[in-house]
Protein backbone atom coordinates (compact mmCIF):
# COMPACT_ATOMS: atom_id res chain seq x y z
CA UNK A 1 0.00 0.00 0.00
CA UNK A 2 2.71 2.36 1.05
CA UNK A 3 4.87 1.54 -1.98
CA UNK A 4 1.85 1.98 -4.25
CA UNK A 5 1.11 5.45 -3.01
CA UNK A 6 4.78 6.30 -3.22
CA UNK A 7 4.81 5.25 -6.88
CA UNK A 8 1.64 7.24 -7.48
CA UNK A 9 3.20 10.34 -5.96
CA UNK A 10 6.37 9.80 -7.93
CA UNK A 11 4.48 9.36 -11.19
CA UNK A 12 2.39 12.43 -10.50
CA UNK A 13 5.48 14.44 -9.70
CA UNK A 14 7.25 13.16 -12.78
CA UNK A 15 4.38 13.94 -15.10
CA UNK A 16 4.00 17.32 -13.46
CA UNK A 17 7.64 18.17 -14.01
CA UNK A 18 7.37 16.90 -17.57
CA UNK A 19 4.24 19.02 -18.07
CA UNK A 20 6.03 22.10 -16.83
CA UNK A 21 8.52 21.70 -19.65
CA UNK A 22 5.87 21.79 -22.36
CA UNK A 23 4.99 24.89 -24.33
CA UNK A 24 1.90 25.36 -26.48
CA UNK A 25 0.08 27.76 -28.81
CA UNK A 26 -3.17 27.64 -30.79
CA UNK A 27 -2.70 30.98 -32.49
CA UNK A 28 0.61 30.63 -34.25
CA UNK A 29 1.15 32.36 -37.55
CA UNK A 30 2.28 30.75 -40.78
CA UNK A 31 2.69 32.78 -43.93
CA UNK A 32 3.26 31.33 -47.32
CA UNK A 33 4.56 33.30 -50.19
CA UNK A 34 5.23 32.31 -53.75
CA UNK A 35 6.58 34.74 -56.28
CA UNK A 36 5.75 33.53 -59.77
CA UNK A 37 6.24 35.30 -63.08
CA UNK A 38 2.62 36.47 -63.18
CA UNK A 39 1.00 35.62 -59.87
CA UNK A 40 2.37 36.57 -56.48
CA UNK A 41 0.53 34.46 -53.97
CA UNK A 42 0.50 35.26 -50.29
CA UNK A 43 -1.58 33.64 -47.58
CA UNK A 44 -1.74 33.82 -43.82
CA UNK A 45 -2.89 31.34 -41.25
CA UNK A 46 -3.21 32.60 -37.70
CA UNK A 47 -4.72 29.48 -36.16
CA UNK A 48 -1.63 27.30 -36.13
CA UNK A 49 -1.33 24.85 -33.24
CA UNK A 50 2.10 23.91 -32.03
CA UNK A 51 3.66 22.23 -29.04
CA UNK A 52 7.24 21.95 -27.83
CA UNK A 53 8.60 19.66 -25.15
CA UNK A 54 11.58 21.66 -23.90
CA UNK A 55 12.94 18.66 -22.00
CA UNK A 56 13.27 16.40 -25.03
CA UNK A 57 13.15 18.86 -27.92
CA UNK A 58 10.09 17.21 -29.44
CA UNK A 59 8.24 19.72 -31.58
CA UNK A 60 4.90 19.33 -33.40
CA UNK A 61 2.71 21.54 -35.59
CA UNK A 62 -0.81 21.23 -36.93
CA UNK A 63 -2.28 23.56 -39.53
CA UNK A 64 -5.85 23.56 -40.87
CA UNK A 65 -5.51 24.33 -44.56
CA UNK A 66 -8.94 25.95 -44.83
CA UNK A 67 -7.76 28.58 -42.32
CA UNK A 68 -5.32 30.09 -44.81
CA UNK A 69 -6.55 33.52 -45.86
CA UNK A 70 -5.73 34.96 -49.26
CA UNK A 71 -6.14 38.44 -50.63
CA UNK A 72 -8.13 37.15 -53.59
CA UNK A 73 -11.14 34.94 -52.85
CA UNK A 74 -10.62 33.01 -56.07
CA UNK A 75 -7.06 32.11 -55.06
CA UNK A 76 -8.34 30.77 -51.75
CA UNK A 77 -10.93 28.66 -53.56
CA UNK A 78 -8.36 27.30 -56.01
CA UNK A 79 -5.87 26.62 -53.20
CA UNK A 80 -8.40 24.48 -51.32
CA UNK A 81 -10.20 22.97 -54.28
CA UNK A 82 -7.46 22.34 -56.84
CA UNK A 83 -4.06 22.41 -55.16
CA UNK A 84 -4.05 21.07 -51.59
CA UNK A 85 -7.50 19.40 -51.88
CA UNK A 86 -8.42 20.33 -48.32
CA UNK A 87 -11.63 18.25 -48.42
CA UNK A 88 -9.49 15.12 -48.73
CA UNK A 89 -6.52 16.35 -46.68
CA UNK A 90 -7.87 18.90 -44.20
CA UNK A 91 -4.66 19.53 -42.28
CA UNK A 92 -0.91 19.61 -42.57
CA UNK A 93 1.28 18.23 -39.77
CA UNK A 94 4.89 18.53 -38.73
CA UNK A 95 6.39 16.03 -36.31
CA UNK A 96 10.01 16.62 -35.41
CA UNK A 97 12.63 17.83 -33.02
CA UNK A 98 14.61 20.85 -32.00
CA UNK A 99 17.88 18.95 -32.27
CA UNK A 100 19.94 21.42 -30.25
CA UNK A 101 17.39 21.81 -27.44
CA UNK A 102 20.18 21.38 -24.85
CA UNK A 103 21.59 24.74 -25.94
CA UNK A 104 18.29 26.51 -25.30
CA UNK A 105 17.66 27.53 -21.71
CA UNK A 106 13.93 28.16 -21.46
CA UNK A 107 14.41 29.54 -17.94
CA UNK A 108 16.71 32.32 -19.06
CA UNK A 109 15.67 35.26 -21.25
CA UNK A 110 17.62 35.60 -24.44
CA UNK A 111 17.79 34.68 -28.08
CA UNK A 112 18.85 31.21 -29.17
CA UNK A 113 19.51 29.57 -32.52
CA UNK A 114 17.41 26.50 -33.13
CA UNK A 115 17.94 23.54 -35.45
CA UNK A 116 14.64 21.97 -36.43
CA UNK A 117 14.42 18.61 -38.11
CA UNK A 118 11.38 16.47 -38.82
CA UNK A 119 8.68 15.15 -41.12
CA UNK A 120 6.16 17.44 -42.81
CA UNK A 121 2.90 15.96 -44.09
CA UNK A 122 0.97 17.93 -46.68
CA UNK A 123 -1.53 16.76 -49.33
CA UNK A 124 -1.11 13.19 -48.01
CA UNK A 125 2.65 13.16 -48.69
CA UNK A 126 5.33 13.16 -45.99
CA UNK A 127 8.78 14.61 -46.57
CA UNK A 128 11.83 15.33 -44.47
CA UNK A 129 12.26 19.02 -43.61
CA UNK A 130 15.26 20.62 -41.94
CA UNK A 131 15.65 24.29 -41.15
CA UNK A 132 17.33 26.81 -38.87
CA UNK A 133 15.35 29.24 -36.80
CA UNK A 134 15.46 31.21 -33.59
CA UNK A 135 13.84 30.94 -30.20
CA UNK A 136 13.53 34.02 -28.07
CA UNK A 137 12.85 33.38 -24.42
CA UNK A 138 11.00 36.30 -22.91
CA UNK A 139 9.26 36.29 -19.54
CA UNK A 140 8.49 32.60 -19.64
CA UNK A 141 7.28 32.74 -23.24
CA UNK A 142 8.99 31.25 -26.23
CA UNK A 143 8.88 33.14 -29.52
CA UNK A 144 9.90 30.83 -32.35
CA UNK A 145 10.70 31.98 -35.87
CA UNK A 146 11.79 29.98 -38.89
CA UNK A 147 11.76 30.05 -42.67
CA UNK A 148 11.98 27.24 -45.15
CA UNK A 149 11.08 26.47 -48.75
CA UNK A 150 9.07 23.56 -50.06
CA UNK A 151 8.74 22.33 -53.64
CA UNK A 152 5.12 21.69 -54.63
CA UNK A 153 6.01 18.64 -56.73
CA UNK A 154 7.48 16.93 -53.62
CA UNK A 155 3.96 16.92 -52.17
CA UNK A 156 2.30 15.80 -55.41
CA UNK A 157 0.69 19.23 -55.81
CA UNK A 158 0.44 19.72 -59.56
CA UNK A 159 0.33 23.00 -61.40
CA UNK A 160 -1.87 22.81 -64.51
CA UNK A 161 -0.21 23.32 -67.89
CA UNK A 162 -2.12 26.54 -68.59
CA UNK A 163 -0.53 28.39 -65.65
CA UNK A 164 2.70 26.43 -65.23
CA UNK A 165 4.79 29.42 -66.33
CA UNK A 166 2.91 32.04 -64.35
CA UNK A 167 3.09 30.60 -60.85
CA UNK A 168 6.10 29.49 -58.84
CA UNK A 169 6.98 25.83 -58.32
CA UNK A 170 8.27 26.51 -54.81
CA UNK A 171 6.66 28.14 -51.81
CA UNK A 172 8.42 30.04 -49.03
CA UNK A 173 7.02 29.28 -45.60
CA UNK A 174 7.54 31.63 -42.64
CA UNK A 175 6.64 30.43 -39.18
CA UNK A 176 6.10 32.82 -36.29
CA UNK A 177 4.77 31.38 -33.04
CA UNK A 178 4.54 32.51 -29.44
CA UNK A 179 4.48 29.49 -27.16
CA UNK A 180 3.10 29.70 -23.64
CA UNK A 181 3.78 27.28 -20.82
CA UNK A 182 1.29 24.41 -21.03
CA UNK A 183 -0.60 23.58 -17.86
CA UNK B 1 29.87 -9.72 -26.19
CA UNK B 2 26.70 -11.08 -27.74
CA UNK B 3 24.79 -10.22 -24.62
CA UNK B 4 26.21 -6.71 -24.60
CA UNK B 5 25.15 -6.13 -28.22
CA UNK B 6 21.68 -7.44 -27.47
CA UNK B 7 21.46 -5.08 -24.53
CA UNK B 8 22.48 -2.12 -26.71
CA UNK B 9 19.92 -3.02 -29.36
CA UNK B 10 17.23 -3.40 -26.74
CA UNK B 11 18.20 -0.04 -25.32
CA UNK B 12 18.09 1.69 -28.74
CA UNK B 13 14.74 0.02 -29.42
CA UNK B 14 13.34 1.27 -26.14
CA UNK B 15 14.50 4.82 -26.82
CA UNK B 16 13.03 4.96 -30.31
CA UNK B 17 9.73 3.51 -29.08
CA UNK B 18 9.49 6.10 -26.32
CA UNK B 19 10.42 8.92 -28.71
CA UNK B 20 7.75 8.02 -31.26
CA UNK B 21 5.23 7.52 -28.50
CA UNK B 22 6.11 10.84 -26.91
CA UNK B 23 5.64 12.66 -30.20
CA UNK B 24 2.28 11.01 -30.73
CA UNK B 25 1.39 12.05 -27.21
CA UNK B 26 2.47 15.59 -27.98
CA UNK B 27 0.25 15.60 -31.10
CA UNK B 28 -2.60 14.09 -29.05
CA UNK B 29 -2.16 16.79 -26.40
CA UNK B 30 -2.24 19.38 -29.16
CA UNK B 31 -5.50 17.98 -30.51
CA UNK B 32 -6.97 17.93 -27.03
CA UNK B 33 -9.42 20.68 -26.24
CA UNK B 34 -9.43 21.71 -29.88
CA UNK B 35 -12.56 23.59 -30.69
CA UNK B 36 -14.34 21.83 -33.56
CA UNK B 37 -14.65 24.34 -36.39
CA UNK B 38 -17.43 24.74 -38.94
CA UNK B 39 -16.33 23.37 -42.28
CA UNK B 40 -18.28 25.18 -44.99
CA UNK B 41 -18.56 23.55 -48.39
CA UNK B 42 -16.92 25.55 -51.15
CA UNK B 43 -17.16 25.45 -54.93
CA UNK B 44 -20.39 23.46 -55.22
CA UNK B 45 -20.43 24.83 -58.76
CA UNK B 46 -17.63 26.57 -60.59
CA UNK B 47 -19.75 29.41 -61.81
CA UNK B 48 -22.88 31.37 -60.96
CA UNK B 49 -24.78 29.45 -63.65
CA UNK B 50 -25.04 25.65 -63.89
CA UNK B 51 -25.38 26.14 -67.64
CA UNK B 52 -28.11 28.60 -68.57
CA UNK B 53 -29.82 28.75 -65.19
CA UNK B 54 -28.66 30.08 -61.84
CA UNK B 55 -26.51 28.00 -59.52
CA UNK B 56 -26.27 28.61 -55.77
CA UNK B 57 -22.93 30.35 -56.30
CA UNK B 58 -22.50 34.10 -56.12
CA UNK B 59 -19.40 36.15 -56.83
CA UNK B 60 -17.17 36.16 -53.73
CA UNK B 61 -17.39 39.28 -51.56
CA UNK B 62 -15.79 42.24 -53.31
CA UNK B 63 -15.51 40.38 -56.61
CA UNK B 64 -17.07 41.29 -59.94
CA UNK B 65 -17.93 38.50 -62.33
CA UNK B 66 -18.30 39.49 -65.98
CA UNK B 67 -20.43 36.93 -67.81
CA UNK B 68 -20.66 36.80 -71.57
CA UNK B 69 -23.44 34.47 -72.67
CA UNK B 70 -23.66 33.54 -76.32
CA UNK B 71 -26.18 31.26 -78.02
CA UNK B 72 -25.75 30.60 -81.74
CA UNK B 73 -28.68 29.95 -84.07
CA UNK B 74 -30.34 26.55 -84.54
CA UNK B 75 -28.05 23.65 -85.49
CA UNK B 76 -30.70 22.36 -87.96
CA UNK B 77 -30.89 25.66 -89.87
CA UNK B 78 -28.74 24.26 -92.66
CA UNK B 79 -25.56 25.23 -94.49
CA UNK B 80 -27.17 28.46 -95.73
CA UNK B 81 -27.06 29.67 -92.13
CA UNK B 82 -23.79 27.85 -91.39
CA UNK B 83 -25.73 25.65 -88.94
CA UNK B 84 -26.61 28.61 -86.79
CA UNK B 85 -23.27 30.41 -86.77
CA UNK B 86 -24.72 33.41 -88.62
CA UNK B 87 -27.14 34.17 -85.85
CA UNK B 88 -26.65 34.87 -82.17
CA UNK B 89 -28.32 35.92 -78.97
CA UNK B 90 -25.97 37.59 -76.54
CA UNK B 91 -26.29 38.60 -72.92
CA UNK B 92 -23.65 40.62 -71.11
CA UNK B 93 -23.92 40.43 -67.35
CA UNK B 94 -22.11 41.91 -64.37
CA UNK B 95 -22.46 40.15 -61.05
CA UNK B 96 -21.07 41.57 -57.82
CA UNK B 97 -20.61 39.91 -54.44
CA UNK B 98 -21.78 42.48 -51.88
CA UNK B 99 -21.41 40.14 -48.91
CA UNK B 100 -20.97 36.43 -48.45
CA UNK B 101 -24.77 36.04 -48.55
CA UNK B 102 -25.78 38.65 -51.13
CA UNK B 103 -25.00 38.88 -54.83
CA UNK B 104 -26.48 41.46 -57.21
CA UNK B 105 -26.41 41.48 -60.99
CA UNK B 106 -27.40 43.46 -64.06
CA UNK B 107 -27.52 42.29 -67.64
CA UNK B 108 -28.43 43.32 -71.18
CA UNK B 109 -29.79 40.81 -73.65
CA UNK B 110 -30.08 41.15 -77.42
CA UNK B 111 -33.49 39.45 -77.28
CA UNK B 112 -35.90 42.43 -77.42
CA UNK B 113 -33.13 44.58 -75.88
CA UNK B 114 -34.00 43.27 -72.48
CA UNK B 115 -32.35 44.63 -69.35
CA UNK B 116 -32.46 42.57 -66.22
CA UNK B 117 -31.54 43.22 -62.63
CA UNK B 118 -31.36 40.52 -60.00
CA UNK B 119 -30.38 39.58 -56.48
CA UNK B 120 -29.37 36.23 -55.06
CA UNK B 121 -29.54 35.75 -51.30
CA UNK B 122 -27.91 32.85 -49.48
CA UNK B 123 -30.29 31.52 -46.82
CA UNK B 124 -28.42 28.36 -45.75
CA UNK B 125 -24.86 27.18 -46.31
CA UNK B 126 -23.90 23.53 -46.54
CA UNK B 127 -21.43 22.68 -43.78
CA UNK B 128 -20.17 19.97 -41.50
CA UNK B 129 -18.11 19.85 -38.34
CA UNK B 130 -19.31 21.94 -35.40
CA UNK B 131 -22.49 22.73 -37.31
CA UNK B 132 -24.27 20.47 -39.76
CA UNK B 133 -26.30 21.58 -42.76
CA UNK B 134 -26.90 19.16 -45.65
CA UNK B 135 -27.72 21.74 -48.34
CA UNK B 136 -27.07 25.26 -49.49
CA UNK B 137 -30.26 27.25 -50.16
CA UNK B 138 -30.49 30.51 -52.10
CA UNK B 139 -33.41 32.61 -53.18
CA UNK B 140 -33.03 34.34 -56.51
CA UNK B 141 -35.23 37.10 -57.88
CA UNK B 142 -35.06 39.21 -61.01
CA UNK B 143 -36.93 41.87 -62.94
CA UNK B 144 -36.67 42.09 -66.71
CA UNK B 145 -37.62 45.03 -68.91
CA UNK B 146 -37.75 44.73 -72.68
CA UNK B 147 -37.02 48.02 -74.38
CA UNK B 148 -37.81 47.50 -78.08
CA UNK B 149 -40.89 49.27 -79.56
CA UNK B 150 -44.29 47.85 -78.69
CA UNK B 151 -45.45 45.42 -81.36
CA UNK B 152 -48.86 47.08 -81.69
CA UNK B 153 -48.43 50.86 -81.31
CA UNK B 154 -52.10 51.53 -82.15
CA UNK B 155 -53.44 50.36 -78.85
CA UNK B 156 -52.81 51.83 -75.40
CA UNK B 157 -49.53 50.43 -74.18
CA UNK B 158 -48.47 50.66 -70.56
CA UNK B 159 -44.89 50.73 -69.35
CA UNK B 160 -45.73 47.95 -66.92
CA UNK B 161 -46.39 45.64 -69.89
CA UNK B 162 -42.64 45.59 -70.47
CA UNK B 163 -41.96 44.05 -67.07
CA UNK B 164 -41.69 40.45 -66.02
CA UNK B 165 -40.33 38.81 -62.91
CA UNK B 166 -38.84 35.50 -61.86
CA UNK B 167 -38.30 34.01 -58.41
CA UNK B 168 -36.34 30.81 -57.88
CA UNK B 169 -35.45 28.69 -54.90
CA UNK B 170 -32.03 27.11 -55.41
CA UNK B 171 -31.33 24.05 -53.26
CA UNK B 172 -27.99 22.34 -53.83
CA UNK B 173 -25.76 19.76 -52.25
CA UNK B 174 -22.17 18.87 -53.00
CA UNK B 175 -21.70 15.11 -52.59
CA UNK B 176 -18.05 14.46 -51.86
CA UNK B 177 -15.57 16.20 -54.08
CA UNK B 178 -16.88 15.62 -57.56
CA UNK B 179 -20.68 15.52 -57.68
CA UNK B 180 -23.02 18.46 -57.07
CA UNK B 181 -26.78 18.45 -57.59
CA UNK B 182 -29.35 21.23 -57.46
CA UNK B 183 -33.15 21.42 -57.43
CA UNK B 184 -34.68 24.61 -58.77
CA UNK B 185 -38.40 25.37 -58.43
CA UNK B 186 -39.22 28.59 -60.29
CA UNK B 187 -42.05 31.08 -60.52
CA UNK B 188 -42.36 33.55 -63.38
CA UNK B 189 -44.80 36.43 -63.52
CA UNK B 190 -45.40 38.28 -66.79
CA UNK B 191 -47.44 41.46 -66.71
CA UNK B 192 -48.30 40.97 -70.37
CA UNK B 193 -48.90 37.63 -72.10
CA UNK B 194 -49.74 37.07 -75.82
CA UNK B 195 -53.25 35.65 -75.38
CA UNK B 196 -55.95 35.62 -72.73
CA UNK B 197 -55.55 31.84 -72.30
CA UNK B 198 -51.88 32.23 -71.40
CA UNK B 199 -51.23 32.39 -67.70
CA UNK B 200 -49.52 35.39 -66.16
CA UNK B 201 -48.17 33.24 -63.34
CA UNK B 202 -46.10 30.30 -64.52
CA UNK B 203 -44.54 27.55 -62.44
CA UNK B 204 -41.67 25.26 -63.40
CA UNK B 205 -39.60 22.65 -61.60
CA UNK B 206 -36.07 21.89 -62.61
CA UNK B 207 -32.60 21.12 -61.55
CA UNK B 208 -29.13 20.36 -62.64
CA UNK B 209 -25.79 19.05 -61.66
CA UNK B 210 -22.14 18.78 -62.38
CA UNK B 211 -19.71 15.90 -62.32
CA UNK B 212 -16.02 16.72 -62.08
CA UNK B 213 -13.86 14.82 -64.56
CA UNK B 214 -10.65 16.39 -63.33
CA UNK B 215 -9.64 19.21 -60.99
CA UNK B 216 -10.58 21.77 -63.63
CA UNK B 217 -13.04 20.13 -66.02
CA UNK B 218 -16.61 19.05 -65.32
CA UNK B 219 -19.65 17.96 -67.30
CA UNK B 220 -22.89 19.70 -66.47
CA UNK B 221 -26.55 19.12 -67.25
CA UNK B 222 -29.66 21.15 -66.54
CA UNK B 223 -33.38 20.57 -67.01
CA UNK B 224 -36.53 22.63 -66.35
CA UNK B 225 -40.03 21.18 -66.61
CA UNK B 226 -42.78 23.60 -67.60
CA UNK B 227 -46.07 22.42 -66.11
CA UNK B 228 -48.82 22.13 -68.77
CA UNK B 229 -51.74 24.52 -69.45
CA UNK B 230 -49.73 27.63 -68.58
CA UNK B 231 -48.18 28.65 -71.89
CA UNK B 232 -50.81 27.69 -74.51
CA UNK B 233 -50.85 30.17 -77.43
CA UNK B 234 -47.32 29.17 -78.47
CA UNK B 235 -45.53 25.90 -77.96
CA UNK B 236 -42.87 25.97 -75.24
CA UNK B 237 -40.84 22.85 -74.51
CA UNK B 238 -38.99 21.79 -71.38
CA UNK B 239 -35.52 23.27 -71.36
CA UNK B 240 -32.60 20.86 -71.44
CA UNK B 241 -28.94 21.78 -71.62
CA UNK B 242 -25.78 19.72 -71.55
CA UNK B 243 -22.20 20.93 -71.53
CA UNK B 244 -18.67 21.17 -70.23
CA UNK B 245 -17.08 23.57 -67.72
CA UNK B 246 -13.40 24.37 -68.16
CA UNK B 247 -11.68 26.39 -65.49
CA UNK B 248 -8.43 28.23 -66.10
CA UNK B 249 -7.30 30.47 -63.24
CA UNK B 250 -9.50 33.57 -63.42
CA UNK B 251 -11.82 32.29 -66.17
CA UNK B 252 -14.50 29.65 -66.33
CA UNK B 253 -15.55 28.63 -69.83
CA UNK B 254 -18.84 26.81 -70.28
CA UNK B 255 -19.58 25.25 -73.66
CA UNK B 256 -22.93 23.57 -74.16
CA UNK B 257 -25.85 22.51 -76.30
CA UNK B 258 -29.34 23.69 -75.35
CA UNK B 259 -32.83 23.86 -76.79
CA UNK B 260 -33.35 27.28 -75.18
CA UNK B 261 -32.45 30.29 -77.29
CA UNK B 262 -33.33 32.60 -74.41
CA UNK B 263 -30.67 33.56 -71.91
CA UNK B 264 -32.53 34.81 -68.87
CA UNK B 265 -35.03 33.07 -66.59
CA UNK B 266 -38.28 34.33 -68.13
CA UNK B 267 -37.26 33.14 -71.60
CA UNK B 268 -35.57 29.79 -70.99
CA UNK B 269 -38.27 28.72 -68.52
CA UNK B 270 -41.37 29.73 -70.51
CA UNK B 271 -40.27 30.43 -74.10
CA UNK B 272 -38.15 27.44 -75.08
CA UNK B 273 -39.02 26.92 -78.73
CA UNK B 274 -36.34 24.43 -79.65
CA UNK B 275 -36.92 20.69 -79.71
CA UNK B 276 -34.01 18.29 -79.15
CA UNK B 277 -35.49 15.53 -81.36
CA UNK B 278 -35.61 17.91 -84.36
CA UNK B 279 -32.07 19.09 -83.90
CA UNK B 280 -33.60 22.46 -83.21
CA UNK B 281 -30.94 23.11 -80.62
CA UNK B 282 -28.32 25.78 -80.11
CA UNK B 283 -24.60 25.72 -79.51
CA UNK B 284 -23.68 28.16 -76.80
CA UNK B 285 -20.98 29.29 -74.45
CA UNK B 286 -20.57 31.36 -71.28
CA UNK B 287 -17.33 33.09 -70.44
CA UNK B 288 -16.98 34.00 -66.78
CA UNK B 289 -14.18 36.40 -65.89
CA UNK B 290 -13.68 37.25 -62.22
CA UNK B 291 -12.23 40.62 -61.20
CA UNK B 292 -11.19 41.31 -57.63
CA UNK B 293 -12.45 44.81 -56.81
CA UNK B 294 -11.95 44.84 -53.05
CA UNK B 295 -9.08 42.73 -51.77
CA UNK B 296 -9.77 40.56 -48.78
CA UNK B 297 -8.37 42.38 -45.75
CA UNK B 298 -5.48 40.51 -44.23
CA UNK B 299 -3.77 41.65 -41.09
CA UNK B 300 -0.13 42.12 -42.04
CA UNK B 301 2.52 41.07 -39.60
Amino acid sequence: MRTNSLILILVTLLSFSAGAQKFITKTGHIKFYSDGAVEKIEAHNRQVSSMLDAATGQFVFKVLLKSFEFEKALMQEHFNENYVESDKFPDSKFIGNVTNIKEINVAKDGSYDAQVDGMLTLHGVTNHVKTKGTFEVKQGKLVGKAKFTITLADYKITIPGAVVNSISKTVDISVDITLDKAN
Amino acid sequence: MKRKLLLIFAFIGMISVTTVKAQDDLMAMLNQGEKPSIDYTTATFKSTHIIIGQSIETAPTGNLNFVITHHFGALNSGYENLFGLKQAAIRLGLEYGVTRWLGVAVGINTDKNTWDGSAKIKLLRQCKGAKHMPVTVDIFGNTAIYTTKFTDPTRTNYFSSRLSYAVQLLVARKFGNSLSLQITPSYVHKNMVPMADDKNDIFTLGGGGRLKLSQRVSINAEYHHLFPKQVVSTKSYDSFSFGVDIETGGHVFQIFLTNSYGEYEQTYLTETRGKWSNGNIFLGFNINRMFTIVNHKMAKE
